[in-house]
């Protein structure tokens, strides 16, 4: 165990670090690094694209790289955007009822863009695979 | 839920320029986050056929007002990107000591500036549909 700080008292009531502070910090520069390197690749590879037509959107999207990357991209997107809107919320809402809610819609939301940004990038790559 | 202390006392400093910057990081996050959205509704759009992407993108690019969004979404990403380095670099402890803070804050402002407007000249102008 390591030493405690801080009163009984103070322990009980909860004061002090909520410990998952170091976990936010560092998941929040990990994505943040990935980011660096992913989306200028995506963001650059789509604006080369002759037109944004349905056949050259798909052929891009299907590409096995870019369906890599942004089945890579967009989870670590959603990751990254959840931590900063939490941090925001955290620091303006001071209500806790509103607050708890707010995180929770919030991941939710963030939750069901990846998975629905990552389904949509399968189906369109194992779809034009056949 | 507990009272822990947090961050923002903006009313208690002095203005500083930079101070814009870690505020605009804030604003141009937030943006971006909502631009989340759109970008997954236009892969969304994409895998479920044809007439639902030429729907998605007649209204997409039909109205001024996305158009501007998307100006301006690139623009914030431009800057989040920026900054970004910029913090992660303060993180690794470069660059925290005030005058090189203040003079990374201009060297963002002013990659904004040059990089924003060749992309956007690019984007609008580069003699696509």
């Amino acid at each position: 165990m390591s030493a405690q700080l801080g009163s009984a008292l103070g322990r009980v009531l909860g004061k002090g670090s909520a410990h998952s502070g170091v976990h936010h910090w560092s998941v929040q520069r990990g994505t943040a690094l990935a980011l660096i390197v992913l989306l200028p690749w995506l963001i650059g590879s789509a604006l080369l694209l002759p037109d944004f037509s349905y056949d050259s959107v798909r052929g891009w999207i299907g590409g096995s790289w870019t369906a890599v990357g942004l089945c890579l991209v967009v989870p670590i997107l959603c990751w990254h955007s959840q931590l900063g809107v939490q941090v925001v919320i955290e620091d303006y809402v001071h209500h806790d009822g509103v607050k708890t809610a707010a995180l929770l819609l919030v991941r939710a939301a963030h939750v069901v863009l990846a998975v629905a940004g990552v389904i949509a990038v399968l189906r369109i790559t194992l779809g034009s695979a056949g | 839920m507990t009272r822990r202390p947090l961050s923002p006392h903006l009313s208690i400093y002095r203005f500083m320029y930079t101070m814009s910057l870690s505020i605009l990081h804030r604003i141009t996050g937030l943006a971006l986050s909502c631009g989340l959205i759109l970008l997954v509704a236009w892969l969304v759009a994409a895998s479920r056929g044809a007439e639902s992407y030429e729907h998605f993108r007649q209204w997409a690019q039909g109205s001024l007002q996305l158009q501007l969004l998307l100006a301006l979404w690139l623009l914030a990403l431009l800057f989040h990107l920026a900054n970004g380095i910029r913090h992660l670099l303060w993180d690794a402890d470069i660059g925290f000591e005030r005058p090189q803070a203040r003079r990374s804050a201009k060297l963002v402002v002013a990659f904004v500036a040059v990089a924003g407007t060749a992309l956007l000249w690019f984007v609008f102008f580069g003699g696509r549909s």
